[in-house]
């Protein structure tokens, strides 16, 4: 009696954020039918897709207790580097009015492009944590304003507009006419990483780190090599984040992806991603994306100001995190 | 005797789970004098001081403070009571004033209405006049960190003074300090002891135990062994209680298993650090076991992390299997068939979070890697193996490392050495804090490696087990080889010598210093 007692105290301590949550969902579903229709189901995973490929790469840094603050800046430059390089060729306000029309295939080499670039800053935030020993919070706050710069003076603050359409499509293609693209390449993500994670050294030299980092350089893990791999790795999805967002809004400014690091970091954590570093999984990623994209939704449909919204993910941030540094003690 | 004494500890015991750490110990100090404590690592000098300060209750016994029964609760209690402690890990606060430092806790304050506020000036005054007590002249604004470590410690007994302490501590007081720190010290206690103050002087030192101390008493393995006033005993007399006991019957049957063949030659080794590790050569032979003796603060554990790529060398040579080696990190030293079981199994041995496969196999993933995928099955089979082979009691290889107990957690370790199979294995007190039982499987461990034709390097600092399990037995002492003994002819007398044996260190530093010069 007194046993299972106490499994469910540890079950709501484990997963009390997404218990919440559901019942949240519930009572929205109830409240307004529109909420589960399958539109609106839909409409959240294509949300959640972007996402949860950015809050893959913040995953690795989390994991060898660092963190990245220059997500979102990573995803808005991507976002506006894609939207400069791909527009209609009649559009009037061009960024560049005399790039040549180079086919269907100069969406990927864009796409390239733009993750090149970005993992140029993410090589130097990884250089910056591993080398230089700059706390990664620090570090990576410093690239943010960077970032954010650097795309200020390249867009010099115009918003772009008037996308290829094979861009766009890349958001709103669907293959076989049911499956759209946006999920495929998410879901190919979410693979890659888990089998990175569970199934390569690298994977297990990021837990090592993050579970104590001198005991891995004492077992002969390249530290500063994994960290450095990892801070580009993230870049990289960060950049192809901020492609597929660029696609899917059709058009993209400098406040674009604006706070996403946030969001990542928080859905990692409500994930089981733990802040004290060595533990998390790309199935807890996706739940915490998914978790805190429903919230989001749950709130406007339920008719919330949107002022109110940033109070309550503020909240569900911090209760989350309290909820995991809870778990880490009750260990000891 | 009805003398009167400031201090007096009797029949003091205090147990942990499985260990009596102090069994009727009696410490009696007398009024303006310097008492030693000595004793071998582990005698429980520290858990005496400890349970003084009421760090740790005490089981049995009682304190007497100038004849009076008292009881101490904390070591803020302690110091109301007249009891101070200066730490042999000092921990100041580097980047405020030496004032600051000295007042943390009890700054003077003055009140604007309902506003606590910190008097500076009544603060520096008063420290400036404590400071001048035991002779120092810094300015109290000053930062405590543009001090040397023997002035902070200054700055420690000026605090202890001025918080009117009756008797004051001192835990190895001079592990870290130049020998013109310890004279300026040793000035400090003189001119204490004139004002009455007495003080209990924990050090391994016996030229300085001659100098400095009035009284000693000796500890050995928990239990009290005697007092004596230090003219009436010879230091053979004080090495041979701190050491006398006998060997008891925990290691396995050994034999001889060194062959002619040089794995490791080390050759004049110097640390980046002048107070650590200097000119340090010795040979490993190729199935030996060579245990490598001393006194805590003997830099034994530095020399081998600097061996082990784990910190920086000034000089000197590292010869791997014949072959002249650069080791920069441990990843050279793996890669150069050199393992290590660090001292710190929690600092920078376990993953705590991780499971037991994990811990196991970190190492080695390289060796399992087939086109940047990990072996699966292969890592869980040298991990199976591994749990059988060393009988790590555990549900499955997916628990967490640190649900299981330490002796458990060290085989683990030994376990991730074992997969990544070096040559050379360095184990630094590899049975620290391990239940007997799990002892003597891992001194069998051992003798199956040697036999298997592996070297190994054991720190210890317990000689019962450098004398059971090393064929050969180095012993440092300063940062220095002092000594090399056979394990046919070690004797714990011999090995302490070697231990204490500052005085040659001495006349050779001062020689280096005046080539130098």
């Amino acid at each position: 009696m007194t046993a299972k007692k106490i499994n469910m105290k540890d079950f709501l301590i484990n997963n009390g954020i997404i218990v919440v949550l559901v019942l949240l969902a519930i009572f929205t579903a109830i409240k307004q039918p529109s909420f589960a229709t399958p539109d609106n189901l839909k409409n959240i995973a294509l949300n959640v897709a972007p996402r949860f490929i950015i809050a893959c790469g913040v995953s690795g840094c989390l994991i060898t207790r660092g963190t990245d603050l220059s997500a979102g800046r990573i995803v808005g430059l991507s976002a506006c580097l894609a939207g400069t390089l791909l527009q209609k060729p009649g559009y009037s306000g061009k960024f560049f009015p005399n790039l040549p029309d180079f086919g269907i295939w100069w969406v990927f080499v864009v796409l390239l492009i733009c993750i090149l670039v970005a993992c140029l800053f993410g090589l130097i935030n990884g250089l910056v944590v591993s080398y230089l020993q700059v706390p990664a919070f620090i570090g990576t706050l410093g690239m943010q304003l960077i970032v954010y710069g650097a795309c200020l003076v390249y867009t010099n603050a115009t918003p772009i507009g008037g996308y290829r359409p094979a861009y766009t499509e890349v958001a709103k293609g669907r293959l076989f006419g049911f499956m759209p693209y946006l999920f495929l390449i998410a879901l190919a993500v979410g693979l890659v990483i888990w089998f990175v994670y569970n199934k390569t050294p690298h994977g297990k030299y990021m837990y090592a780190i993050g579970g104590n980092e001198q005991a891995a350089e004492v077992s002969g893990v390249n530290t500063k090599k994994t960290k450095i791999i990892i801070y580009v790795t993230a870049a990289a999805l960060y950049a192809l984040g901020g492609f597929l967002v660029g696609a899917k809004s059709g058009g993209s400014s400098v406040n674009m992806g604006m706070g996403w690091e946030l969001e990542a970091i928080a859905a990692c954590t409500i994930g089981g991603v733990s802040v004290n570093g060595g533990i998390g999984k790309v199935s807890g990623v996706l739940i915490g994306v998914l978790v805190f994209e429903i919230l989001k939704t749950c709130l406007q449909y339920l008719g919330v100001n949107t002022n109110y919204q940033y109070i309550a993910q503020g909240i569900v941030i911090v209760v989350a995190i309290a909820l995991d540094i809870r778990k880490y003690i009750a260990k000891k | 005797m009805a003398e009167n004494y400031r201090l007096e500890m009797v029949g003091i015991s205090k147990s942990f789970p499985g260990v009596k750490a102090l069994d009727k110990i009696n410490l009696k100090v007398r009024p303006g004098t310097v008492h030693a404590l000595m004793g071998e690592n582990g005698a429980g000098k520290s858990t005496l001081m400890k349970c003084l300060f009421g760090i740790y209750k005490m089981d049995e016994g009682e304190v007497l403070i100038d004849g009076a029964k008292v009881s101490i609760a904390n070591p803020d209690d302690a110091l109301h009571k007249g009891l101070a402690m200066v730490h042999q890990e000092l921990q100041p606060v580097p980047a405020r004033s030496i004032a600051e430092n000295m007042y943390l806790g009890r700054f003077p304050i003055y009140k604007i209405g309902p506003l606590k506020v910190i008097d500076h000036k009544t603060m520096n005054a008063e420290a400036e006049k404590w400071l001048k007590d035991v002779k120092m002249t810094f300015n109290p604004k000053a930062k405590l960190g543009t001090l040397s470590i023997g002035q902070m410690q200054s700055v420690e007994i000026a605090k202890a003074v001025s918080q009117n302490a009756k008797l004051v501590i001192l835990d190895e007081p001079t592990s870290s300090l130049t020998d013109n720190e310890v004279e300026a010290l040793f000035r400090i206690i003189r001119d204490l002891k004139s004002r009455g103050v007495s003080m209990i002087y924990i050090s391994h030192k016996m030229a300085e135990i001659r100098q400095i101390a009035d009284d000693i008493t000796i500890m050995r393995d928990g239990t009290y062994v005697g007092s004596w006033e230090v003219a009436d005993i010879s230091d053979e007399e004080i090495v041979k209680q701190m050491v006398g006991r006998e060997l008891g019957n925990v290691y396995p049957p050994k034999d001889d298993y060194r062959t002619e063949e040089t794995v490791l030659k080390v050759s004049h080794l110097s640390s980046i650090h002048e107070r650590s590790f200097q000119d340090c050569s010795f040979e490993l032979k190729k199935g030996e076991i060579l245990g490598f003796g001393g006194l805590v603060g003997a830099q034994r554990t530095e020399l081998m992390e600097a061996i082990f790529g784990m910190r920086n060398i000034s000089g000197g040579e590292v010869e791997v299997l014949g072959k002249k080696v650069e080791i920069k990190c441990p990843k050279d030293a793996i890669g150069d068939s050199v393992g290590m079981i660090t001292e710190d199994r929690r600092g920078n041995g376990i993953f705590g979070c991780l499971s037991i496969s994990d811990n196991t196999a970190i190492a080695s993933y390289r060796n399992y890697t087939t086109a940047g995928v990990i072996q699966k099955k292969r890592v869980a089979s040298v991990v199976k193996d591994s749990i059988a082979k060393l009988s790590i009691k555990t549900p499955n290889d997916r628990t967490q490392i640190q649900s299981l107990s330490g002796g458990n957690q060290q085989k683990v370790i030994i376990a991730r050495w074992l997969a990544s199979n070096p040559e050379i294995l360095i184990m630094d007190e590899p049975t620290r804090g391990i239940d007997v039982g799990a002892k003597y499987e891992i001194y069998q461990i051992m003798i199956d490696l040697v036999k298997q034709g592996k070297s190994i390097i054991m720190i210890s600092s317990e000689m019962p087990e450098l004398i059971g399990m090393s064929n050969r037995i180095i012993v440092m002492c300063g940062g220095r080889i002092t000594g090399e003994v056979e394990d046919s002819e070690a004797t714990q007398e011999k090995i302490m010598a070697y231990a204490t044996k500052f005085d040659i260190n001495k006349t050779e530093n001062n020689s280096k210093q005046e080539v130098k010069s």
